[in-house]
């Protein structure tokens, strides 16, 4: 048995000895034999007294939180309630297959459940309230740059296991008896000591929120029963809870000046104030005990986590447009079959309760009586497609490198645009102005032909550049699209919009251009071809709220994995 | 009718934990007379509002909207796990109870006849009684005809009957209305509230029944930002808007879970040892409630209280009179003499942060923009 294995197991002990408290696991996995055992664990420690359910994706209101039982209150002839899936599951678990794809709403649901440990509904003419004190098991089948389980739901819970590297072999055989080491004694240790331990630990692996530990000084009671609390558990706390959450490498006394990570991003502005200095010895010990622990491909994850992307979001698939006609349908509402596309079942459903009372009043008996307060429509949801933009920098600074890659990098993503049936665009600027050089298309072979007709060379007018990105951006959005600009510069400008030029100006007026694009909530990526990372470019990628990708070493396939996973 | 002061009777009298799992799932028609009473904290008793480390901000806002209702609601945004919802259902634990005419579903105040229902007006006797302010929570996945009231679902199955049975918006009134996740609510319910929300009436036409009835509450939101936009309609509606932020220093940290830990062990002790903090508060809110209709406000505080809003160019003149009457009830919470310019100077970001155009050649945030703003003009 891997250790790996193991912690997973002693994170499927913890979870089913208090679901609530522990509030649940992420597991990052892909559906398989191991992701089945280590669930069909979760339910043998959890033993048949307590629930463990399974929530089907896309799972109605009703049936979540509970509402009109339509068949029983029609044959009972008063209303009767039914209880939804997780007042059902109070005491135990609720697996959410898929996590990724669950939508704000039905999270927000889940972690109002965790939060009070019961489930309110007001649904259908009833008023129903139901424990609920239960234990999440998302199940995050996420790959590479896919969608990710919802922060706000992953937040709540304490644990995070990765089952994907681990083999069937693993799992077999006996777990190797962890020996005491000598080095890390258990010694009993104080709450209050604990408590600082733990918040200094979380500070120093970059954990912004409370709630982690919070959850690992649970994490530390539940393993400490009714004893002492010792460091043992809350060396084991640490490793379990705030390891897997880390947004960066702690320092570490020997690796001081070690070789910088390939990929650096540059210091985010919101980042804590350095709490190397204030750590008590404890908390130092621990802080290397969770080091251990951490996920070796963190930083490949955080480079692809990026900001919080801005106002529209442009995923892979672009933004939701707002209230469609058709796409895949998003649930039920009341509304007028004017409006929307009438969902004949709901409305059925929903005159259904009334008709004895409405036979009464109506005088004549009709089979059913609908009335307009009845209509159900149904939502949609579409997404519209999305446009990259690309704004290459062909002025000679750039020309002379980076230009080639840049191109190559364009056409990577052309043949993957041309598979998700995505629009590209291309506008190019040099010497004293911009221009496009190949409107929205999803013509390949056109965008190829004019990329690789593309000269270099020339002053760099990037004002005049980023606005007719800016422009052709505004464009694709009037016309329902997504836009997703990608600047490859090296920021350096030295001519302004007017063509004259001059380096002050110039930069002063890219900035503008740059808060404008901003401004208009466009999905900005700027990739920084110079050959080291430039200052100018950093600023300028800030003012465009834009992602900022240095790219000091990359060939045409690195920018493209960028560019990817940025989106 | 027959929703009565079981609906009100918020006691946050503590349901132990031993019987609270004995007890079966509370499902039942919400006609039955027995609709839940509103226990925001589930099991447990709330956490103390006084208990709350730092957050002054969002504090500051909710107290004043306690003060002087008419400010127009809360609205906070911010980090995951900052207290928000804490916050709330902490306040909604230390209000003054409020004098309520007996039976009545929309618990109207005796001594204002103006704004009573249509059931008080026609009573020739008002009973009062004294009741919890009342703070409803709209739960994520809630339908229309629990918002707004609908026809007694238990009623017209059993009896045939034509009979209101009234929703969220009817127990909201004169109290708070608390909607987690704002931002995540369905649009037509928006659309709905939108409109109660600014004419403090209630208009229920379906099945043939046709109702109007008070509804005039404090409207709190809280939500993430980075979860979905809220409509700038739904924005405006809120008279005050605070953006809460995870606290950095250490300190300050270790005192938040600290103080949530020794909450979650023992609910009842730790809320125990803070009730004089909440009890001094409830009393600094009746007093500052009694002094509010005598607080005048300086010409020289209006005034200043229009440049502001004229340099920032925020829209219409809801900026200005949320700023002097938030300003107002500072002062009145404070127990100041006069409404100065401190105290605009203070709850001027709070009022006016999310009333500002958005400026496209302006990159700093808006609370910036009403920081330099207040001290452009303020300062002295």
């Amino acid at each position: 048995m891997s250790p790996a294995w193991a912690r997973a197991l002693r994170v499927a002990r913890l979870v089913a000895t208090d679901p609530q408290v522990c509030g649940g696991v992420v597991v990052r996995a892909g559906a398989g034999p191991v992701r089945d055992l280590w669930l069909d664990r979760l339910a043998g420690e959890l033993g048949p007294g307590r629930p463990f359910r399974r929530m089907p994706a896309g799972i109605a209101d009703d049936r979540l939180l509970g509402g009109l039982d339509l068949a029983a209150t029609l044959a009972a002839g008063r209303p009767v309630a039914q209880s939804g899936l997780l007042a059902e599951a109070d005491g135990g678990c609720v697996v959410v297959p898929m996590a990724e794809r669950l939508s704000p709403g039905t999270a927000a649901r889940l972690a109002a459940a965790l939060d009070t440990g019961e489930v309110r509904a007001e649904r259908d003419g009833l008023a129903a309230r139901a424990p609920a004190r239960i234990g999440l098991i998302l199940l995050d089948e996420g790959q590479g740059d896919d969608a990710r389980v919802p922060e706000a739901l992953a937040d709540r819970l304490a644990f995070r296991l990765d089952l994907t590297g681990i083999a069937w072999g693993e799992t077999q055989g006996a777990a190797a008896e962890a020996e005491p080491n000598p080095a890390e004694p258990d010694v009993d240790i104080d709450i209050d000591a604990a408590v600082a331990d733990l918040c200094g630990v979380a500070v120093a692996l970059g954990i912004a929120s409370l709630r982690a530990p919070l959850l690992a000084l649970r994490v530390v009671r539940l393993l400490a029963k009714e004893g002492a609390l010792g460091t043992a558990d809350l060396r084991e706390a640490a490793c379990l809870v705030l390891a897997p959450r880390a947004t960066r490498l702690p320092p570490s006394p020997e690796e001081a000046d070690a070789a910088p990570p390939e990929r650096s991003e540059p210091p985010a502005p919101d980042d804590a104030a350095p709490p190397e200095a204030g750590l008590e010895p404890g908390a130092e010990s621990l802080v290397e005990a969770a080091r251990a622990a951490i996920p070796p491909d963190l930083l490949a994850r955080l480079a692809q986590a990026g900001p919080a992307p801005s106002a529209p979001k442009a995923g892979r698939v672009g933004a939701v447009m707002q209230a469609p006609r058709s796409g895949r349908p998003a649930g039920i509402r009341p509304g007028s079959p004017r409006t929307g596309r009438l969902a004949l079942l709901p409305t059925l459903r929903a005159a259904a309760p009334w008709q004895r009372l409405r036979a009464g009043a109506g005088g004549a008996p009709r089979l059913i009586q609908v009335r307009s307060e009845d209509f159900r429509i149904t939502r949609f949801r579409q997404c519209s497609e999305t446009t990259t933009i690309f704004a290459v920098d062909a002025s000679g600074s750039a020309a002379l490198e980076r230009l080639a890659e840049a191109k190559g990098a364009v056409e990577l993503l052309l043949a993957e645009a041309y598979v998700r049936r995505d629009k590209v665009a291309l506008v190019a600027f040099r010497g004293s102005e911009a221009e496009i050089v190949l409107a929205p298309t999803r013509a390949l072979a056109r965008a190829r032909r004019g990329l690789s007709a593309l000269p270099g060379g020339g002053g760099t007018p990037l004002a005049a550049g980023l606005d007719a990105a800016g422009d052709l951006a505004r464009a694709v959005r009037r016309s329902g699209g997504t836009p997703v600009v990608v600047v490859l510069t090296d920021g350096r400008a030295n001519v302004a919009r007017s063509g004259a030029p001059g380096r002050a100006a110039a930069g002063a007026e890219a900035l503008n251009a740059a808060g404008l694009l901003r401004a208009a909530a466009i999905r900005t990526i700027l990739i920084d071809t110079a050959a080291r990372p430039q200052e100018a470019a950093w600023r300028l990628a800030e003012a465009m709220g834009a992602r900022y990708v240095p790219l000091p070493y990359a060939d045409a396939a690195a920018m493209s994995t960028a560019i990817r996973s940025a989106r | 009718m027959i929703v009565n002061g079981s609906i009100r009777a918020m006691s946050l009298k503590p349901v132990s934990a031993a019987s609270a799992s004995e007890t079966p799932p509370i499902l039942r028609a919400a006609g039955s007379g027995k609709a839940p009473r509103t226990n925001p904290g589930g099991a447990a008793p709330t956490f103390p509002f006084s208990a709350i480390v730092g957050q002054d901000e969002m504090r500051r806002a909710l107290l004043i909207a306690a003060v002087d209702p008419s400010v127009g609601g809360v609205l906070v945004f911010g980090d995951r796990g900052t207290g928000k919802s804490t916050a709330i259902r902490g306040l909604a634990a230390l209000l003054p109870p409020m004098s309520a005419v007996v039976g009545c579903p929309y618990a109207c105040d005796p001594g204002r006849p103006a704004e009573q229902c249509h059931l008080c007006r026609e009573k020739p006797v008002l009973r009062a009684e004294s009741i919890p302010v009342p703070v409803v929570d709209l739960p994520l996945g809630a339908t229309e005809d629990r918002v707004v009231g609908a026809l007694d679902l238990e009623r017209a199955l059993t009896r045939g009957e034509k009979a209101f049975e009234p929703g969220l918006l009817a127990r909201a009134n004169r109290g708070f209305l608390y909607i987690d996740e704002v931002n995540l609510l369905e649009d037509h319910l928006v659309d709905l509230l939108l409109d109660v929300a600014a004419s403090g009436v209630n208009t229920v036409e379906r099945e043939g029944l046709s109702i109007r009835h008070p509804a005039r509450f404090v409207l709190v939101g809280s939500g993430n930002p980075e979860e979905g936009e809220l409509r700038p309609q739904l924005l405006d509606r809120f008279g005050l808007a605070v953006e809460v932020t995870t606290p950095t220093d250490l300190p300050t940290r270790i005192d938040v879970v600290r103080r949530r830990d020794a909450y979650e062990r023992d609910p009842a002790a730790f809320c125990a040892g803070y009730a004089k903090a909440d009890r001094a508060i409830r009393k600094a809110l009746t007093a500052a409630r009694a002094r509010l209709p005598g607080l005048g406000v300086p010409d020289a505080t209006l005034e200043a209280a229009a440049r502001l809003c004229l340099a920032l160019g925020t829209d219409g003149l809801r900026g200005e009179l949320t700023l002097m009457r938030t300003a107002r009830a500072l002062a009145a919470y404070e127990g100041a003499e006069t409404v100065g310019l401190d105290h605009l100077a203070r709850i001027a970001p709070s009022a006016l942060r999310h009333r500002l155009r958005r400026n496209p050649l302006d990159e700093s945030g808006s609370t910036a923009r009403v920081a330099r703003a207040v001290e452009d003009l303020l300062a002295r």
